[in-house]
């Protein structure tokens, strides 16, 4: 059997580690006990989920009139925050679809968490648009149900019923996509587990996964085909997010460079968040084995090629909006850089388009401080190149008597709070709940790209026997056995 | 008669692997093998049919594309056309780029989804379905082969399991 890796590759699981060392790294932080500063961390996310929920019982029990819109600006933070949870959720599909389909090996470490804020991210997303609906008991209406009951058919032809079919579709499929992952994950701990009641949990998580020949033929299949199928899911939804947009008539949104700028812009985001959670959690979970340096490197680079891209449309808008000639266009633009708002246009031109840029030197893409910094910092300037695509396009309108300005209430500024504490909590119980790495797969490549092989393989050549000889027993005499347990 | 099994647990994929080639090469017919993680070859090795998911999942999203056509013909033609942005619904064709995303999305989520559930309905795969893996450690780090065994056989294949590797072999009943 030939595990051979080019040696130029860098090991993407470092330390030696065996089968059984992957499986102990991996449940660890599941079978220990939760730390100080996991409480700590989890109350504060806590506090800020319920001060949401607070604000978001306030707004629908009084009205979006509690939030800082006006009849110029209909449309402010509520969904920016949602385009910045939907894009966030991105990454987690492109790392666990895109990558498997150009079969890149370091995937494997992360695609766990990746899919994991991928799903709670949508969910916070999802929250957005129900909470403006302003009676949200009345969510059901986007569905297409008959007009019999009580109003008409939904309108197909309204990209933002495309985006009820494609956020659903997307999250449901990414939900799946984790959990077909996750079984082999949650038999192993169920395998381990001495407790009745964790042995019984996550019996029934792993829906009685036995690992036979057969279903690890299908696993692979199905995981390959769920790629194929998630890959240009993933880019349709950032897509149809930017046909809200696109396909209005105002300057500012009516363009054509949208689907990919904003899909460019989804993957930037969700590879910074990745690298938020991730070089947080190697260190908590004593993961640094697993999730290394040329992980955090791989993500940078994806971070700096899809920050430049963003970039690239950025300009193209500018250049397109002179070029066009139209002058609404001009002046839409014109004002975003230069108007009311041109501390937030330079705040989004800095994170996202000179920011990446350090990623360049391999001193600093390598560093994991930097990483980190540059990763909190995309995600501010994600935040708002949103906001910046959506106010400074409304708030000077056709009619400079209506020309105003937007400034967010508490309310508002609440529900963006909690929303990112609700992240937090789903992330942080899943951190301590679930298998954080899909080690069943890390297990697959282990040995062409772990450490301790590459080792082996480097001092004895490439052909040489990457296990050791087995303790036998003796063999007994099975005939005799045979028939003695046949005859009782 | 009552058939009996011989389970053999192995320490590694490789060894794993030429043990059942091994058993192979002298025709005897493997049950079942319980790994850990994919080990790639084994389903060859093993001599098992490649599986058929793939095309299911492409006939699914045949189904999820007719269905949505459907549904929007139906909803936005046939029972209640409207007039959008001057824009009459009065046949499918024309109005069909606007559908698109939606056909997009339907074909996708019948073939995702269906095939999901064909997968786990065909792996007997649901929750509070009882795990059938015989040892606990084949879900860490151990392989487990079971081969189905008569009187006449046993003790040449546990001598060719013994010589391939196997670290353990036990003789069992089946249920």
């Amino acid at each position: 059997m030939s595990h051979y890796e080019s040696p130029i590759r860098k090991p993407l699981v470092t330390g030696d580690k065996s089968y059984h060392d992957v499986t102990l790294d991996v449940v660890r932080p599941v079978e220990g006990k939760a730390n100080k500063s996991w409480w700590v961390v989890f109350s504060i996310a806590l506090i800020a989920f319920l001060w949401g929920l607070g604000c978001i019982v306030y707004t629908v029990s009084e009205g979006i009139g509690t939030w800082g819109l006006n009849k110029t600006i209909g449309w402010a933070w509520d969904i920016t925050n949602f385009v910045w949870w939907v894009g966030i959720g991105h990454a987690g599909t492109l790392i666990s679809a895109v990558l498997l389909l150009f079969r890149q090996k370091w995937r494997m470490a992360i695609n766990r968490s990746a899919e994991a804020m991928t799903i709670f991210s949508v969910i916070q997303a999802g929250l957005f648009p129900i909470i403006h609906m302003g009676r949200p008991w009345l969510a059901y209406w986007v569905l297409p149900i008959p007009n019999q009951f009580g109003s008409l058919w939904v309108n197909f032809n309204s990209p933002l019923l495309w985006d009820v079919f494609a956020i659903s579709t997307y999250l449901s499929v990414s939900l799946v996509f984790w959990w077909t992952g996750l079984l082999p994950d949650f038999a192993m701990i169920r395998d381990r587990a001495v407790k009745p009641f964790q042995k019984r949990i996550y019996g029934i998580l792993s829906f009685g996964w036995s690992g036979r020949a057969k279903d690890w033929q299908r696993f692979e299949e199905v995981s390959l085909v769920l790629a194929g199928l998630a890959t240009p899911l993933v880019l349709s939804v950032h897509t149809i997010v930017s046909f809200d947009f696109a396909t209005s008539v105002i300057p500012g949104w009516h363009t054509t460079i949208f689907p990919p700028y904003f899909v460019a812009g989804a993957v930037f985001s969700g590879f910074a968040m990745v690298n938020t959670l991730l070089i947080i959690m190697r260190k908590v979970s004593n993961l640094e084995n697993y999730i290394t340096i040329q992980h955090i490197e791989l993500m940078n680079i994806v971070i700096m090629i899809t920050g430049s891209i963003v970039g690239v449309a950025y300009i193209t808008e500018l250049f397109m909006a002179w070029y066009s000639g139209v002058e609404y266009e001009q002046y839409a633009f014109l004002n975003r850089a230069t108007g009311p708002y041109w501390w937030a246009y330079m705040l989004m031109m800095t994170c996202n388009v000179v920011s990446p840029q350090f990623m360049w030197f391999p001193k600093l893409r390598r560093s994991i401080m930097f990483s980190f910094f540059i990763s909190i910092v995309v995600n501010i300037g994600m935040w708002f190149e949103r906001f910046v695509i959506i106010v400074t396009s409304l708030h000077r309108d056709y009619m400079p008597s209506a020309w105003t300005m937007f400034s967010p209430t508490f309310v508002e500024i609440g529900i963006f709070v909690g929303t990112i504490g609700f992240f937090f909590v789903l992330f942080l119980l899943y951190a301590r709940t679930f298998p954080v790495i899909a080690q069943a797969e890390v297990k697959s490549i282990l040995k062409t790209s772990g450490e301790k092989y590459k080792k082996i393989r480097a001092e004895k050549g490439d052909d040489a026997n990457l296990y050791d000889e087995p303790d036998q027993e003796p063999l007994p005499n099975f005939t005799e056995q045979f028939n003695s347990k046949s005859n009782l | 008669m009552a058939s009996k099994f011989l389970h053999a647990i192995f320490t590694d994929d490789d060894i794993l692997l030429k043990a059942v080639k091994a058993l192979r090469e002298k025709k005897y017919s493997i049950n079942e093998v319980f790994c850990p993680f994919p080990v790639h070859g084994l389903d060859k090795a093993m001599g098992l049919p490649g599986t058929r998911l793939a095309i299911t999942s492409f006939l699914y999203g045949l189904v999820g594309l007719a269905v949505s056509t459907w549904m929007m013909n139906f909803i936005m033609i046939e029972d209640w056309p409207q007039n959008i942005g001057g824009k009459p619904s009065f046949s499918y064709l024309q109005n069909m780029p606007a559908f698109v995303p939606i056909m997009f999305e339907m074909t996708v989520f019948f073939a995702a989804h269906l095939m999901v559930i064909t997968f786990y309905l065909r792996s007997k795969l649901w929750p509070f379905k009882k795990a059938e893996n015989p040892d606990v450690r084949t879900t860490d780090d151990k392989f487990l082969m079971e081969v189905s065994v008569n009187e006449n056989n046993v003790q040449a294949i546990a001598e060719v399991l013994h010589e391939n590797g196997a670290s353990e072999i036990k003789l069992i009943d089946n249920k």
